[in-house]
């Protein structure tokens, strides 16, 4: 293990921290941020393309989609 | 590849690759961030400032990436008119302009504990600057059309030439004197990183990969939906206008 053990000393990350630590964590929000909204996205669109399938007169070809 | 030109073949194909790419982008990243921040040693020049490699680089790289397979996918919708390419080039933008801004700010915060400054105008730096420009430029575009073929084959255009810029970033750094190291990790003589530095970096690297197919099957699946649904919003208008012409 590269540090000693004590979790300052961790936290520091040889003086750079808030160099390291801002990376990391800016990294991490962006990722799990762009995720939460790209499945929220494809569910409300699913929603949607189901609530207009239901008003539209012809159904789908149930039979063709499963081949 | 035409194959995959029906958009309900294609949901299924990728509902199928979702679990295992969901499940390799948390393992390489979880195993990544533990190796990368507890075990990997400092750098024996740049202390533990080099645990920003492993954000930075595969940033970069997937921004890269990202932006080839956008242009890629580009052309196979002008050249074939395939009917997913041009949302898999449409999904990805946002992705790509992510990881492209990651590896700007990660450069800068960086940059100033070792070069002294969190930015130059190098041509490293700077074609990387412009590449996160065309990527906001490629968004824009798409907004910018109500029709939706137009919009696609405006954009699927700006793709292409903007894909000029990618041989420019790669090779900026042999090209021009920069402030920016050149190339440690793809050279011609193999990796020029330690082993215990290299494999977090390359766990990052498979779990940014894996990310961003998780993440594009997601923004695809929308895509298609909300076409769908502008297509069926279309012709629910048409009947309503030809019923009231009927009366």
């Amino acid at each position: 293990m590269s540090w000693g053990g004590s979790m300052s000393e961790f936290l520091s990350m040889g003086g750079y921290g808030f160099f390291v630590w801002t990376s990391w964590g800016v990294g991490a929000v962006l990722m799990i941020g762009l995720l939460i909204q790209s499945i929220a996205a494809a569910r409300s669109a699913a929603r949607e393309v189901q609530a207009i399938e239901q008003l539209s007169p012809r159904r789908r070809r149930r039979k063709a989609d499963a081949e | 590849m035409h194959r995959f030109a029906n958009p309900t073949r294609f949901l299924r194909l990728a509902a199928a690759v979702l679990p295992f790419s969901a499940a390799v982008a948390a393992l390489c990243l979880g195993a990544g961030l533990v190796w990368g921040l507890f075990f990997a040693p400092p750098d024996y020049q740049q202390g533990d400032t080099v645990r920003i490699m492993f954000i930075h680089v595969p940033a970069a790289m997937m921004s890269m990436g990202v932006y080839a397979g956008m242009a890629i996918a580009s052309a196979i919708a002008l050249i074939w008119r395939h009917a997913v390419a041009d949302l898999i080039a449409k999904a990805s933008a946002p992705i790509g302009a992510t990881f492209c801004f990651i590896c700007l700010l990660t450069g800068s915060l960086w940059g100033k504990p070792m070069w002294g400054t969190w930015w130059v105008w190098d041509a490293r730096l700077t074609s990387m600057l412009i590449m996160l420009f065309i990527y906001l430029g490629y968004m824009a575009l798409w907004q910018a059309f109500d029709d939706q073929t137009k919009a696609a084959r405006a954009a699927a255009i700006l793709a292409l030439v903007g894909a000029i810029n990618l041989p420019i970033i790669k090779f900026s750094v042999e090209w021009w004197n920069t402030l920016h190291q050149p190339a440690s990790l793809i050279t011609m003589s193999g990796p020029k990183i330690h082993a215990s530095l290299l494999w977090p970096l390359l766990l990052m690297i498979v779990g940014f990969g894996a990310y961003y197919l998780t993440v594009l099957i997601y923004r695809v699946r929308a895509e298609i939906h909300m076409r769908r649904t502008r297509m069926l919003r279309l012709a629910q208008a048409d009947r309503h206008a030809a019923m009231q012409a009927a009366e």
